[in-house]
This record gives structure tokens, sequence and C-alpha cells, in this order.
């Protein structure tokens, strides 16, 4: 795959894959800044209020009414973590050039309308509208307290709070209730000025445009950024390994309890590891599923994600409360299993090959393209999926048990019925 | 095999019905690594009642849903461990008129092909492992009770409804799935899992003439019967104005639902459809003046939207989201579709909510997945999904006025409503 990496400005970066099976284009900018416990609710309210309106069109209404003229364009915004990154700015989707009904070309407009929602929003007296800022408040504030309706969600989300409490990863992408609540115009105003000249810009496109269109139309439309004092990038810190393991439950009006375990990892060999997690809770394929889920019959779900930029590896699962001590008794087992290499052949091969899919087929969808080029560079990476691939045929078993090895339980997190017998 | 070349869309279809009966749909994806299979038949949650050999059987509510599940065990063990060799990613779902098992993957395609189509037409279950996927089954049961968009849609369609098994939840209960026995489960596939009761759609870079090839080798050279099925007689009535529970949310959610009049089998299924959803943008959608009104208002967010939805002897209209003035948003939604019955749609907004329209409907041909669903739904009504731009532009101003005098009225709408505990 062809992938043009240039640099528009100071701190300003424009990746560009052209393709032209796609039926639309896809354009991101995304602003890359630390995330951190003071900045999070005003970073994630920001792109909100921004979308509200510009100075050409100043509300909803005739924003929607130029994106419907543009075939349905749509332009959403995004607040998304990347490692110890926040990052916020707007995802937009339009129809190819080739299926726009008399020739209408719509990378240039909507181009500008991306550029004009960051450089030129809708503002009196030089701030943003309070009514925008008070409406998206309470819709940010609503989100916080409404992660609490998916309890999948809201389990995972507690577990990597409690186990990276006090590191910028516990830090929730939207921020914390209190410090949204306490936002005021001025006070999003100043965060906006501030994030839009020293940020990291990370520019994406995909589609059918040749990259010196696509190059010229990013420059016009960012053409008023202002710049100063460019931040570099800041790196992700693993997790500290804890000595004695943190334990939490809470209860709750459920009638499925939830059972989050946290686990660090030493070994910085993240292919290795990468498959090590495959294999013991990261496909339908793997431990978990078949000896928690379909063997045990103890869960619906057990499941495992490995965070590579923090070192980390959480299993998620959903239990009956009185089973609760045998599903973690069992999650254990599985990954001693794992550590121990007692597995079969096609396990690990199956775990690589699932690898190896993912990485192939990320091509085929512009949205997986562009979180995975937005991850690499808000984490300073530059390997492409294919590289990885690579990388992943080629880590042989020793070094996935050596890496495994290293993994060890450092926090577990209980969700229970209110009523639950202990 | 009969070649479709679809000018506005850029797409090819290849069709090709087997002597057995089964109609097999290939969209050839040149410049794509991901080959996706789709082999769906026509049974879901709705068809618990139907005539086997001459006589009426009434099976429990979640049969059709838990065959899915033991359908992927086989005499060698499991299907999905032998996908999953492969780095093919598969999975099943179950919807109210329709059970679909499909894979991904990019290396051994057709060897893919191969074991989906055996173990969807090979049964092989115990009583044992039918009595063992009570367990997994019963949690997901737990884990969707638990989930308040199930519980609030769910609720919608029993309001609504008053007899017609499209009321039941795919899943069943707790108590429903006890009853079920490895030959319920042997006379429901024996049914419905007949090759001229089926579709497979393979979307990728492939041969179609090996796909063909290959199904008229794998499947049982015979169809069976035409199946009679019993839907419940349905009244035009709603079953219940209003219901209501208390969940474990943070903000109150409701869903607005209206019935309407289902439309016949052929294109006029698709041109429902088509004007279905347009009536959903138009009364609701992100760009309509009800939507900024309330918006604005700050009684709706961005979690509001609505759809549009068919199956057998069913058409029903909802929208719903978070909001704190559930009724009052339901009262405006009537209102507003009431104002437009008599003063009509504004020429410039309709003109620009089908362009915006045909732009998603063209979004929506990047999905594979979508691309395999809508024709095999479209299969199963007897129209072709890819026709849409000429549905499109024979659908008017009036069709969609006429469709909200008929439909969108007080005595069709039902209101369901999830409150936080006190």
């Amino acid at each position: 795959m062809e992938v043009i990496r240039t640099q528009l400005a100071d701190g300003v970066y424009l990746t560009c894959l052209p393709a032209r099976k796609f039926k639309t284009s896809l354009l991101s900018a995304q602003f890359v800044t630390p995330v951190g416990e003071k900045t999070a609710a005003v970073y994630a309210l920001l792109p909100a209020v921004l979308r509200r309106g510009t100075m050409r069109y100043p509300d909803m209404g005739s924003l929607s009414a130029v994106l419907d003229r543009l075939y349905g364009a749509q332009i959403d915004y995004t607040v998304r973590k990347k490692g110890e990154s926040h990052c916020i700015g707007f995802v937009a989707s339009f129809i190819d050039d080739a299926f726009v009904p008399g020739g209408e070309k719509l990378l240039e407009p909507v181009s500008a309308l991306l550029g004009e929602l960051i450089c030129a929003p809708a503002t009196r007296n030089g701030r943003f509208l309070p009514e925008y800022v008070e409406g998206e408040r309470i819709n940010l504030v609503d989100a916080i307290r409404g992660v609490l309706n998916d309890k999948r969600d809201y389990a995972d989300l507690r577990l990597l709070r409690e186990m990276c409490a006090g590191e910028p990863y516990g830090v929730s992408r939207f921020g914390d209730e209190k410090s949204a609540e306490k936002i005021t115009p001025q006070k999003l105003y100043a965060g906006y000025t501030e994030l839009i000249a020293s940020a990291r810009l990370e520019l994406f496109y995909s589609g059918s445009a040749d990259p010196k269109r696509v190059e010229q139309a990013m420059l016009n439309a960012f053409s008023a950024l202002p710049r100063k004092q460019v931040r570099e990038l800041r790196l992700t810190e693993p997790h500290p390994a804890r000595q004695a393991i943190k334990r939490v439950t809470e209860e709750m009006d459920v009638t499925q309890g939830k059972l989050g375990m946290g686990f660090a990892c030493g070994s910085r060999d993240t292919s290795a590891l990468l498959l090590g997690n495959t294999l013991f809770g990261g496909s339908s394929n793997s431990k978990l599923f078949l000896n928690v889920r379909e063997k045990l019959s103890l869960c619906y779900y057990a499941s495992s994600v490995y965070h590579r930029q923090k070192g980390l590896i959480t299993v998620s699962s959903g239990v009956e409360f009185e089973n609760f001590q045998k599903a973690y008794d069992e999650i254990l087992l599985q990954l001693k299993a794992v550590q121990e290499g007692q597995m079969e052949d096609w396990e690990l091969e199956g775990a690589r090959s699932t690898l190896m899919n993912a990485y192939a087929s990320m091509g085929d969808s512009q949205a997986r393209l562009e979180n995975f080029y937005l991850g690499q560079a808000a984490t300073g990476q530059s390997d492409s999926p294919e590289e990885l691939a690579v990388e992943v045929r080629e880590t042989s078993a020793e070094r996935i048990f050596e890496a495994m090895n290293t993994v060890t339980l450092d926090t577990v997190y209980f969700l229970k019925g209110k009523e639950a017998a202990e | 095999m009969r070649e479709t070349f679809y000018e506005k869309l850029g797409e090819s279809v290849y069709r090709e019905t087997l002597p057995n009966g089964l109609m097999i749909c290939v969209v050839p994806k040149p410049g794509y690594a991901k080959k996706y299979a789709f082999f769906a038949t026509r049974y879901g949650g709705m068809d618990v009642r139907f005539q086997l050999n001459g006589r009426w059987l009434d099976t429990p509510a979640g049969i059709a849903h838990y065959l899915e599940h033991k359908m992927f065990d086989t005499k060698e063990g499991n299907a999905l461990q032998e996908l999953a060799k492969n780095g093919a990613e598969p999975n099943a779902f179950t919807s109210n008129a329709m059970t679909g098992y499909y894979f991904d993957s990019t290396d051994h395609f057709e060897e893919n092909l191969k074991i989906l189509l055996s173990f969807v037409s090979i049964p092989y279950f115990t009583e044992e492992s039918v009595a063992k996927e009570q367990g997994i089954i019963g949690q997901e049961i737990r884990m969707i009770e638990d989930n308040p968009d199930w519980q609030i849609y769910t609720r919608m369609m029993q309001a609504l409804y008053q007899r017609s098994t499209g009321r039941i939840s795919v899943a069943g209960s707790i108590e429903s799935i006890r009853e079920i026995t490895a030959q319920t489960l042997y006379d429901c596939h024996k049914a419905f899992y007949t090759p001229s009761n089926m579709i497979l759609t393979v979307v990728g870079d492939v041969d179609p003439v090996h796909v063909v090839d290959l199904a008229r080798r794998i499947l049982p050279r015979e169809g069976g019967p035409v199946i009679p099925r019993d839907y419940g007689e349905e009244p035009a009535e709603v079953a219940k104005k209003e219901t209501a529970a208390r969940m474990e949310v943070s903000t109150p959610q409701f869903l607005t639902g209206y019935k309407c009049a289902p439309a016949a089998e052929g294109e006029d299924y698709l041109r429902l459809a088509v004007i279905g959803d347009m009536t959903c943008d138009i009364l609701l959608g992100d760009s309509s003046p009800l939507y900024l009104r309330l918006y604005d208002k700050g009684l709706i967010n961005g979690s509001f939207g609505g759809a549009f939805e068919m199956m057998p002897g069913m058409a029903y209209l909802y929208a719903g989201g978070d909001s704190k003035e559930a009724k009052t948003v339901a009262a405006e939604i009537q209102k507003e579709a009431d104002r437009l019955v008599r003063e009509g749609i504004d020429p410039d907004f309709y003109e620009r909510v089908r362009r915006a329209s045909f732009g998603e409907n063209l979004r929506g041909l990047n999905s594979f997945e979508n691309i395999a669903v809508s024709l095999t739904e479209g299969y199963f009504h007897g129209y072709d999904p890819f026709r849409f731009p000429q549905v499109f532009d024979a659908v008017a101003s009036e069709d969609i006025l006429r469709f909200l005098r008929e439909n969108i009225t007080e005595e069709h709408a039902v209101l369901s409503l999830i409150l936080p505990r006190t």
C-alpha cells in the first residue's frame, strides 16, 4: 500500500493513502496532545462546541444543509485516546468523485469546511457562543454519566482507572464530571487557542484524489491555522507493576456480575505479547473463549485486550455472582497454560493467522486505516501494517512464552449485584 | 450464471440458482484483500409456529437463536476453531426473520467456504451438548436484560404488536429455552436449513464460477418443501400506549414507535423501505427543522435518532434517545408530522434530503457485510436492493406525505420509557 507522508507546516503532517476501491473518501484532522486530568474534559468538550457552527455556517441547521447538499457528506467530531495522548478533531466522509452525479468535486468544499470548523468557529465578542458551550457541556456530563448504562464498558473503564490511578492512562477520554461541570466559555476558548497553536495536527486522507490535489486542498483549508511553540509529542510511560494486588469491589443493581482483571507486562517484546494475548483471550479461538465460556459455561463473554503502548493486558468478563471465584481461578489457570506453553500447534498458528488476517485486511477499511495511522503518529511510531504483519509472522513460540512469563496480576475489579450473597 | 452490472453504483452481481433451489450471489471486489461469505436461511426469532409434514408445530421462543449457537458443533469438534485456524473471523447472528453465518478471511478462502457450507448444512448435537448451551445462552439473556437499549426496544415492540411473533425476543427467555431439546433442534434444522430456503452471498476478489462449483459439490442435491409459517393475525391497533421500567441508568431514555402498514413482497418492499427511511430523515433526521429545534432547546442530544424497520407482515418507524423530557419530545414528533401533512415539505429541503439519502445508501456499499445482508433480504422479499437509485428517482414528496398521513398518527403511536432508579 502506498503511503505518502508530508509535513505541511510546523507540527502539521498529512498522511495520504491513495485508493480507488472505495465508494467514499475519508478526511481526518486530529490534534494530538498529552492526556491529563486537568485538560481532559476541556479537550473533550471542544470539538463538540466547534461542530455547532462556523463563521460562514453559524448553526447546525446551516451546517447540516451544506453537508446534505454535498451528497450527505458527514463530519463527525472524535475524542480518542492513543497511549497517553489525547486525540481530538473531526473525521469527514463523502462520496467519491466517481459517483457524484454531474461530476461535482467534493474534496475541496469538504476540506474547506473542515478547516473552518477548526480555524473559524462561530464566535460572539471573541468568545464561543455561551448557549453552544452550555448545551454541549450538559451533553458531555450526560455522556460521562452515561458510561454507567453499558455495564461492560463501565467495568472495563473502572478497571483501567483503578489500575492506572495517578497515571495519565487512567484518565477517561471525556474527563471527569466535576471538571466538565466547571468549564466556562472563557476557559474553553483559552484551551482552544492554546491547542490549535501548539498541538501537533495530524491530517489523513484516503480516496481516489491525486495526493498533490489533497495537499493543496489541505494547505488552503488550514492556511489560517496559527502556529507557535509547537509541543513535542509525549510518549507513553509503561505501567509499573504493583507489588501487592489491588482489589476493588463495587455493588450495583444488576443481574449479571462483571469481573475485570488487569495484568502488567514486564516484557517490551510487543509482537510476542500481542500473539500471547491473542492466544490467551484475544480471539474467538482463545483459551478464555474456549474454556471459560465454551467448556465451563461460566460467562457469556470472557476476552482480553493487549494495550500495546502501555504494556498491559486487561481481561473483561460477564459472570454470575456466585461464579466469580470459579471464573477468576479459571482465567488465571488459562494464563498459566499460555505461560507454560500448554497448547496445540493449531492454537498458535490460529492466533498468528488471526493477526495476519487483521493486518492484511486493514487496507479494506478507511476507518480502520485512519485509526491505525493516527495511533502510529500519536505514539511516535512508523511501522506499516505490512511491517507489523512480518513481525508477527517471525515471532517464535519461545519468544511468546518468555514474554508472557513477565505478565503478572496487578488489579482485580468486580461489579456485583446489591442483593447478592457473599 | 447471470451477470448484472449496476452502472450508477459501479458494482456487478453474478447470480445463479442451483437445481436444489439455493440462490448464489457473488459480488466481485477487485483490489480488496478481504473475502466475505454469508450463508443465510430464511428462519429467525419470529418463526416459532410452522407446518412440518402436514402438522402445525409450536416451538419455544428463542429456538432459532439456540440453533445458531449449536450449529458450530461438528462431529470433529467445532467449526469456529476450524475457521480460526485459517485466520478467518467467523460469526453468526439471528434476527427476527433470518439466521446468517459468515466469515471473512484473506487466505484459504475456498477451504473456509467449504467449512462454512458443511457445518451449516450438517447438524450435529447431542442431549448433553444442547443442555450445556443453556448456561451460555442463559448468561447472554441476562446480559441483554441488563442492557437498557434492549429493554426499551423490546418493550416498545410489545407495546406496538399484540400477536405478531415479531414481538418475541429473538433470544427467548431463560424459561422458554429450557424446553429446547436436541430433537426440536433437528426438526427445525430439517425444515428451514434446506438449500431452497437459503442463499449464499460472497463478496470479494473471487471467481464466481468457483464459488458456484463448490456449493454444488458440498450441499445436498435436493431442496425441501416450502414451510408454511404462522406469524399471528395482527390487528391494526397497538397493544399498549405506554410502557415504562426502572433500571440502573443515568438519564431517562425513550423510544416512540409508530405501527405502519406493511408492504407487499417485491419491489414495493424496497420502495416502502426507501419511503420509510426518507420519512425518518425529513421528520426527525439531523438536518430536519424538528431536530434542530429540539437540540437547541436541550430537549434532545446526539443520542437522538430514528429508523424505519420491516419484517414479514410488520413495518414500524421509531425514534428516541436520552431525554429528560421524553413525553414532550414524543409530542413534538407527532406535531411535526401533523404540520408536514398540513403544510407540505419544503422543496429545497426535500431535494437535499434526497441527495443525502442517496449518498448514505452508496456509502453502505463500502461494507461487505452490508452488501451481503441487503442482497439476502432482497432475495427473501423478492426485490433487487441494488436498484435503489431507480427507486429513489421514482419516489416523490407526495409519497412521503401519504406515508405520514396514513401511518404517523396518534393512534399508531406507543411510548417506551426507561427511567433511572430513584
